[in-house]
């Protein structure tokens, strides 16, 4: 369940009282129902879901995210000197 | 593409896999709800990274988080016969159109002559009953959480823009009490969750400590990318070997603990709890959700009559302890047999992340 | 657009905007169609002539043992124009690439119409001028054709079938032996082009640069490959079903077992990022001007370059080998080092919101 994919919010219109955007999802765009995120803005990344975006992507979170597969890298280059130290 | 390239690196991959099988030191059996999970593992081939020895192993047991898997039967003999009917025009995502209802599937009714259409939105299936006045739309709208604000929304601006034309059939269904059934269940086998990311980015985290103190298990919320489910088996697997049972959000860039609040309100104005049949695993209490009262007139099942119909699971399908974590697939004395991807008994054969479909093409082909 | 001013009975299809039953009829209307639309767009000497059936002279091709090759294939989408061509373009190089597939120089096509009544005749006439520049880039003639008409409701506007005939060269034999471990697997370029062109269209996607259908005649590059590889082991276009489906059908045929690697997979960003939003695999689109070969691996490198030095097989790669283990199934490792099987589809992929 759950197929929902990030895009990148390029325009936002007013359809009939609906706040829809226009969301390029690397190269493909898309018209997006934006009512459920009343604070994104163009330039924010969201994750989309059967034509509706439901979460805005936290990029500080993202980063720490990223951050912290790093810092497991240097974990384990760690532990492989511990291992192999004489 | 940004935010979703970063999540596949393949060296970040092998670092988490090699770290998991570092701290594991015992057996442990992971569920992950979501079907979209159970699609990713298979596709990327994650399991096949998780520690596997004797005494020291992570294995995954794919959870019923698939609408599609668990779509009670009755609701798709209700489908097939509102889509059957000659002035409806049935939609519905593609993922239901192979699904076997109790003599056929909509693929067949589609051939029979129904006007069957996939839509990508149920936002189409609107558009489609403004267009067509002269016809009858009809939304089948199942899903879990994540897909009921759409499915809300649809039906919302359908009584907004006054459209009498359009009705859904609902069949919506909920993690939390699909977790508390498996955790009661005799003889499972679950000793940590991964739970649906998506879906908690619409309802929050809330929900889940209660569950996990209750049933002492880790609950750990997860994207969809290998390295999220990696890293949400990994946080898993840590609190396991520490004897802890928390609530961890490791899909903090989408998912955030009250959830999107603007979602809820809206699914709480249109859709209302519910008991709910689960294919293969019996009655849930409160399990779903049905249209409210208020839009009780954009109800398929009370405007076509459906109501009544009830069905009989067969009696060879064990998709039921399949979803549960009870059985395994190439246990089913039905597996490969009366039952395969071609010819499916129950969901869980039809469903690409079907648990019995998935084992079935990795050993068959 | 047809030039009306070529009938010799002037009123007729001006009369008649669009195909009705009785130009299905074998009579005047029919005549009209054939002299209004599709000679002036196919105009050859053999099929001028519009003999019942159309008499080949081949013995030049077949001496000193040539060999015939037979393709039929019937042609059936929707919508009938998509970016990058139309069913007329596909009529034409489908069937030359199953020809092309046997090692064969297409020489010739049939080409039958079913069409819808009420389909507008500008939009046969388009279609058909677009299989006239596709036959004349493929250097194919239409030699001989046959229209009938059925009624509104039936037939999704036009319905093509074309069979092909071919000649293959005496030296040319492609399976001379059969795949054995070790042997590479090649693909002539991004996959899942074509079928993403059409659902594209079906589905509203719209692009910065749009996925146009990779329609196009393979022989000459086939031609290619064999000049620099006497014994290519096997060939097959990928086309419904996609590339999985063809490696599975090979594997099966080969009864040997297939094994690819995830990160050679070639797809073109767009293909790839319309897949993720409608939840397909590129593996199992359709494509309309790719092959797959199976090449002896001390042939690969000659293959790949002799691929790549043609204009339709610039983006050619080795996607992995054929194996000894697992006969008849298809293994992919993924993009993170682990494996799964490749299945055959069952029917239609479909988008997805699970």
């Amino acid at each position: 369940m759950c197929l929902a994919v990030p895009g990148k919010v390029e325009s936002i219109h007013d359809d009939h009282g609906t706040r829809m955007g226009r969301v390029n999802f690397g190269g493909v765009v898309k018209d997006v129902c934006l009512a459920y995120l009343p604070d994104i803005a163009v330039g924010d990344y969201t994750i989309v879901h059967v034509g509706f975006a439901i979460s805005k992507i936290d990029e500080a979170s993202a980063r720490e995210t990223l951050r912290t597969f790093e810092e497991l890298g240097i974990l384990e280059e760690g532990l492989a000197e511990l291992r192999d130290a004489p | 593409m940004k935010h979703l390239a970063e999540y596949r690196d393949p060296e970040t991959a092998r670092r988490l896999a090699a770290e998991i099988g570092r701290i594991v030191t015992r057996p442990w059996a992971i569920m992950e709800v979501c079907g979209g999970q159970t699609h990713s593992i298979i596709r990327n081939g994650i399991d096949q990274l998780l520690p596997d020895e004797p005494g020291r192993r992570v294995e995954m047991i794919h959870g019923p988080g698939c609408p599609v898997c668990v779509t009670p039967l009755e609701t798709i003999d209700k489908a097939l016969a509102i889509a059957a009917r000659p002035e409806v025009i049935f939609c519905s995502f593609g993922d239901m159109l192979r699904v076997p209802g109790s003599k056929e599937n909509l693929f067949q009714v589609k051939g029979g002559g129904g006007d069957v259409r996939v839509v990508y939105s149920p936002l189409d299936a609107v558009k489609l009953a403004q267009r067509c006045p002269e016809r009858e739309v009809v939304f089948l709208a199942i899903g879990f959480e994540t897909t009921a604000p759409a499915n809300a929304m649809a039906v919302k601006l359908a009584k907004e823009q006054g459209l009498t034309n359009f009705t859904m059939l609902v069949s919506h269904v909920l993690v939390p009490p699909a977790i508390e059934a498996i955790m009661r269940s005799p003889g499972h086998r679950v000793n940590a969750f991964l739970a649906a990311g998506h879906v908690c980015s619409v309802m929050g985290t809330w929900q889940y400590p209660p569950l996990a103190a209750r049933f002492g298990v880790p609950i750990v919320v997860t994207g969809f990318e290998p390295l999220d489910l990696l890293e949400g088996i990994r946080r898993a697997v840590v609190q396991l070997e520490e004897g802890r049972a928390e609530v961890e959000n490791a899909y903090s860039r989408v998912v955030s603990e009250r959830g999107n609040e603007a979602a809820q309100r809206v699914i709480a104005e249109v859709f209302a709890p519910t008991d709910r049949a689960w294919r293969g695993i019996g009655t849930i209490p409160a399990s779903g959700w049905r249209l409210s009262d208020a839009y009780r007139a954009f109800d398929a099942e009370q405007r076509f009559g459906v109501a009544g119909i009830t069905a009989i699971e067969s009696p060879l399908c064990k998709s039921g302890a399949v979803l549960q974590g009870t059985l395994k697939p190439d246990q089913c004395p039905a597996f490969g047999k009366e039952c395969t991807p071609r010819t499916p008994l129950g969901a869980t054969m039809v469903s690409s992340e079907g648990a019995c479909a998935a084992y079935y093409n990795f050993r068959h082909g | 657009m047809a030039d009306f001013a070529h009938f010799s009975c002037p009123t007729s299809l001006r009369d008649y905007p669009h195909v009705i039953l009785g130009h299905g009829g074998g009579g005047a209307l029919s005549r009209d169609l054939i002299e209004g639309v599709f000679l002036p767009a196919f105009s050859n000497p053999l099929l001028d002539r519009l003999g019942d059936s159309t008499v080949l002279d081949m013995a030049g091709d077949l001496a000193g043992g040539g060999r015939l090759a037979l393709s039929t294939d019937s042609y059936v989408v929707r919508p009938l124009f998509f970016p990058g061509g139309s069913i007329g373009e596909l009529a034409v190089n489908g069937t030359v690439n199953d020809l092309a597939m046997s090692g064969a120089i297409p020489k010739v096509l049939t080409c039958g119409f079913i069409l819808e009544e009420g389909l507008p005749i500008a939009d046969l006439a388009r279609v058909v001028e677009r299989m006239a520049a596709a036959a004349r880039k493929a250097g194919v003639r239409i030699v001989t054709g046959d229209t009938k008409v059925v009624e509104r409701g039936h037939g999704d506007g036009v319905y093509i079938n074309t069979s092909g005939l071919g000649v293959v060269p005496p030296e040319v034999m492609v399976g001379r032996e059969p795949p054995r471990p070790g042997d590479a697997v090649l693909c002539s370029g991004t996959i899942g082009d074509h079928g993403m062109a059409i659902m594209s269209v079906r589905e509203g996607l719209e692009f910065d640069a749009p996925i146009e259908s990779d329609s196009a005649p393979l022989h000459g590059l086939v031609a290619a490959m064999l000049a620099a590889c006497r014994d290519i082991r096997m060939l097959r276009d990928p086309t419904r079903g996609g590339v999985a489906t063809s490696l599975n059908e090979m594997a099966a045929v080969g009864n040997v077992g297939i094994e690819i690697d995830e990160h050679a997979v070639p797809v073109n960003p767009h293909v790839a990022a319309a897949c993720e939003i409608l939840g397909l695999d590129p593996l199992l689109v359709a494509n309309e001007g790719k092959l797959l070969a199976i090449v002896p691996a001390a042939a690969a490198d000659r293959v790949l370059a002799a691929l790549r030095a043609h204009e339709h097989g610039r983006q050619a790669v080795m996607l992995g080998r054929v194996v000894a283990e697992h006969p008849r199934l298809v293994v992919m490792k993924t993009r993170v080092g682990g494996t799964r099987v490749l299945p055959m589809p069952i029917g239609e992929q479909l988008p997805r919101i699970c």
